[in-house]
Protein backbone atom coordinates (compact mmCIF):
# COMPACT_ATOMS: atom_id res chain seq x y z
CA UNK A 1 0.00 0.00 0.00
CA UNK A 2 1.23 3.48 -0.84
CA UNK A 3 0.53 7.00 0.34
CA UNK A 4 -1.16 9.67 -1.75
CA UNK A 5 -2.66 13.11 -1.50
CA UNK A 6 -6.19 13.76 -2.73
CA UNK A 7 -5.94 16.54 -5.30
CA UNK A 8 -9.31 16.49 -7.04
CA UNK A 9 -12.56 14.84 -7.91
CA UNK A 10 -13.68 13.05 -11.06
CA UNK A 11 -17.29 13.11 -12.26
CA UNK A 12 -18.52 10.80 -15.00
CA UNK A 13 -22.23 10.53 -15.83
CA UNK A 14 -21.90 7.61 -18.18
CA UNK A 15 -19.98 4.79 -16.65
CA UNK A 16 -19.99 1.03 -16.35
CA UNK A 17 -22.90 -0.18 -14.20
CA UNK A 18 -20.86 -1.54 -11.29
CA UNK A 19 -19.21 1.88 -11.02
CA UNK A 20 -22.54 3.55 -10.13
CA UNK A 21 -22.34 5.25 -6.75
CA UNK A 22 -18.58 4.94 -6.52
CA UNK A 23 -16.79 8.17 -5.59
CA UNK A 24 -13.83 8.77 -7.86
CA UNK A 25 -10.98 10.97 -6.70
CA UNK A 26 -7.83 12.19 -8.37
CA UNK A 27 -4.83 11.37 -6.22
CA UNK A 28 -1.13 12.18 -6.43
CA UNK A 29 0.86 9.13 -5.27
CA UNK A 30 3.56 9.95 -2.70
CA UNK A 31 6.41 8.10 -1.09
CA UNK A 32 6.05 7.62 2.67
CA UNK A 33 8.50 10.51 3.01
CA UNK A 34 5.81 12.55 1.25
CA UNK A 35 7.68 13.17 -2.00
CA UNK A 36 5.48 13.03 -5.14
CA UNK A 37 5.93 9.83 -7.11
CA UNK A 38 4.71 9.50 -10.69
CA UNK A 39 1.63 10.96 -12.28
CA UNK A 40 -1.77 11.54 -10.65
CA UNK A 41 -4.23 8.66 -10.96
CA UNK A 42 -7.94 8.13 -10.43
CA UNK A 43 -8.86 6.07 -7.38
CA UNK A 44 -12.17 4.90 -5.93
CA UNK A 45 -12.84 6.12 -2.40
CA UNK A 46 -14.05 3.72 0.32
CA UNK A 47 -13.54 5.85 3.44
CA UNK A 48 -15.00 9.29 2.66
CA UNK A 49 -11.76 11.17 2.14
CA UNK A 50 -11.66 14.76 0.93
CA UNK A 51 -9.46 17.32 -0.78
CA UNK A 52 -5.84 17.64 0.40
CA UNK A 53 -6.07 14.68 2.75
CA UNK A 54 -3.20 12.24 3.09
CA UNK A 55 -4.53 8.75 2.36
CA UNK A 56 -3.27 5.27 1.65
CA UNK A 57 -4.41 3.20 -1.28
CA UNK A 58 -4.19 -0.24 -2.86
CA UNK A 59 -3.67 -1.05 -6.51
CA UNK A 60 -4.62 -3.87 -8.86
CA UNK A 61 -7.03 -6.67 -7.87
CA UNK A 62 -7.04 -5.60 -4.23
CA UNK A 63 -8.68 -2.32 -5.27
CA UNK A 64 -11.71 -4.23 -6.53
CA UNK A 65 -11.77 -6.26 -3.30
CA UNK A 66 -11.97 -2.98 -1.37
CA UNK A 67 -15.22 -2.22 -3.20
CA UNK A 68 -16.70 -5.60 -2.39
CA UNK A 69 -15.70 -7.37 -5.56
CA UNK A 70 -15.22 -10.94 -4.41
CA UNK A 71 -16.86 -12.74 -7.32
CA UNK A 72 -16.31 -11.73 -10.93
CA UNK A 73 -19.92 -10.56 -11.30
CA UNK A 74 -19.80 -7.82 -8.68
CA UNK A 75 -16.22 -6.78 -9.31
CA UNK A 76 -16.07 -3.16 -10.47
CA UNK A 77 -13.46 -2.14 -13.06
CA UNK A 78 -11.22 -0.37 -10.55
CA UNK A 79 -7.43 -0.51 -10.38
CA UNK A 80 -6.82 1.82 -7.43
CA UNK A 81 -8.81 2.32 -4.23
CA UNK A 82 -8.33 4.56 -1.21
CA UNK A 83 -8.62 2.35 1.89
CA UNK A 84 -7.68 4.68 4.74
CA UNK A 85 -6.99 8.23 5.88
CA UNK A 86 -3.56 8.72 7.43
CA UNK A 87 -3.70 10.41 10.84
CA UNK A 88 0.02 10.22 11.53
CA UNK A 89 3.29 8.76 10.25
CA UNK A 90 6.05 7.59 12.55
CA UNK A 91 9.31 6.85 10.73
CA UNK A 92 12.19 5.73 12.97
CA UNK A 93 15.57 6.57 11.46
CA UNK A 94 17.54 4.36 13.85
CA UNK A 95 16.06 1.23 12.23
CA UNK A 96 17.84 1.91 8.94
CA UNK A 97 21.39 1.11 9.96
CA UNK A 98 20.56 -1.82 12.20
CA UNK A 99 22.54 -4.99 11.68
CA UNK A 100 23.98 -6.95 14.54
CA UNK B 1 8.18 -13.54 -0.33
CA UNK B 2 10.47 -10.72 0.71
CA UNK B 3 12.67 -9.78 3.64
CA UNK B 4 12.32 -6.22 4.93
CA UNK B 5 12.86 -4.11 8.01
CA UNK B 6 10.07 -2.41 9.89
CA UNK B 7 11.09 1.27 9.83
CA UNK B 8 7.99 2.83 11.34
CA UNK B 9 4.25 2.74 11.50
CA UNK B 10 1.23 4.86 10.69
CA UNK B 11 -2.08 5.31 12.41
CA UNK B 12 -5.44 5.79 10.79
CA UNK B 13 -8.82 6.07 12.48
CA UNK B 14 -10.79 5.89 9.28
CA UNK B 15 -9.90 2.84 7.30
CA UNK B 16 -11.53 0.06 5.32
CA UNK B 17 -13.32 -2.35 7.64
CA UNK B 18 -11.22 -5.24 6.39
CA UNK B 19 -8.20 -3.55 7.99
CA UNK B 20 -9.67 -3.25 11.48
CA UNK B 21 -7.63 -4.77 14.33
CA UNK B 22 -4.49 -4.81 12.18
CA UNK B 23 -1.29 -2.87 12.67
CA UNK B 24 -0.11 -0.69 9.79
CA UNK B 25 3.66 -0.90 9.55
CA UNK B 26 6.07 0.84 7.21
CA UNK B 27 8.58 -1.61 5.79
CA UNK B 28 11.67 -1.19 3.65
CA UNK B 29 13.64 -3.92 1.86
CA UNK B 30 17.13 -4.69 3.23
CA UNK B 31 20.40 -5.02 1.38
CA UNK B 32 21.65 -8.58 1.08
CA UNK B 33 25.09 -8.12 2.62
CA UNK B 34 25.00 -5.13 4.93
CA UNK B 35 21.53 -5.56 6.36
CA UNK B 36 20.92 -1.87 5.80
CA UNK B 37 17.64 -0.74 4.34
CA UNK B 38 17.35 0.31 0.70
CA UNK B 39 14.63 1.12 -1.79
CA UNK B 40 11.06 2.13 -1.45
CA UNK B 41 9.10 2.14 1.79
CA UNK B 42 5.72 0.41 1.64
CA UNK B 43 2.87 -0.13 4.02
CA UNK B 44 2.35 -3.68 5.28
CA UNK B 45 -0.26 -5.23 7.54
CA UNK B 46 0.49 -7.13 10.72
CA UNK B 47 -2.22 -8.99 12.56
CA UNK B 48 -0.57 -11.99 14.17
CA UNK B 49 3.08 -11.33 14.85
CA UNK B 50 3.38 -8.18 16.96
CA UNK B 51 6.23 -6.85 14.85
CA UNK B 52 7.54 -3.37 15.58
CA UNK B 53 10.18 -0.86 14.45
CA UNK B 54 13.63 -2.47 14.17
CA UNK B 55 12.31 -5.97 13.47
CA UNK B 56 13.37 -7.74 10.30
CA UNK B 57 10.32 -9.44 8.85
CA UNK B 58 9.19 -11.87 6.19
CA UNK B 59 6.53 -10.48 3.88
CA UNK B 60 4.12 -12.10 1.50
CA UNK B 61 3.25 -9.89 -1.47
CA UNK B 62 0.20 -11.57 -2.97
CA UNK B 63 -3.46 -10.85 -2.38
CA UNK B 64 -5.04 -14.25 -1.81
CA UNK B 65 -2.31 -15.43 0.56
CA UNK B 66 -2.53 -12.12 2.39
CA UNK B 67 -6.27 -12.46 2.93
CA UNK B 68 -5.80 -16.03 4.09
CA UNK B 69 -3.22 -14.96 6.70
CA UNK B 70 -5.55 -12.24 8.01
CA UNK B 71 -8.49 -14.66 7.82
CA UNK B 72 -10.50 -11.83 6.33
CA UNK B 73 -12.11 -12.50 2.97
CA UNK B 74 -12.80 -8.86 2.20
CA UNK B 75 -9.51 -7.28 3.28
CA UNK B 76 -8.05 -5.14 0.47
CA UNK B 77 -4.44 -6.11 1.19
CA UNK B 78 -1.48 -7.54 -0.62
CA UNK B 79 1.56 -6.95 1.56
CA UNK B 80 1.30 -8.83 4.86
CA UNK B 81 3.83 -9.83 7.50
CA UNK B 82 4.03 -13.61 7.76
CA UNK B 83 7.07 -14.04 10.00
CA UNK B 84 9.88 -12.41 11.97
CA UNK B 85 13.38 -13.18 10.69
CA UNK B 86 15.92 -14.44 13.25
CA UNK B 87 18.90 -14.71 10.92
CA UNK B 88 19.94 -14.74 7.29
CA UNK B 89 22.73 -16.85 5.89
CA UNK B 90 24.22 -15.75 2.57
CA UNK B 91 27.35 -17.41 1.19
CA UNK B 92 28.17 -18.96 4.57
CA UNK B 93 27.90 -15.64 6.38
CA UNK B 94 25.16 -15.50 8.97
CA UNK B 95 23.63 -12.26 10.14
CA UNK B 96 21.49 -12.42 13.24
CA UNK B 97 18.61 -10.03 13.55
CA UNK B 98 16.75 -11.16 16.59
Amino acid sequence: MQAAKVIGRVVASRKYETLEGVKLLLIQPLTWEKAPQGDPIVAADTVGSGANELVFWVAAREAAVALGGISLKDTPPIDAAIVGIVDGINLQDWTRELSK
Amino acid sequence: MRVARVVGNIWATRKHEGLKNSKLLLVQPIERDSGKVMGEISLAIDKNFGAGPGDTVLLVDEGNSARQILNEKKAPVRLVICGIVDSLTVERKTVKYH
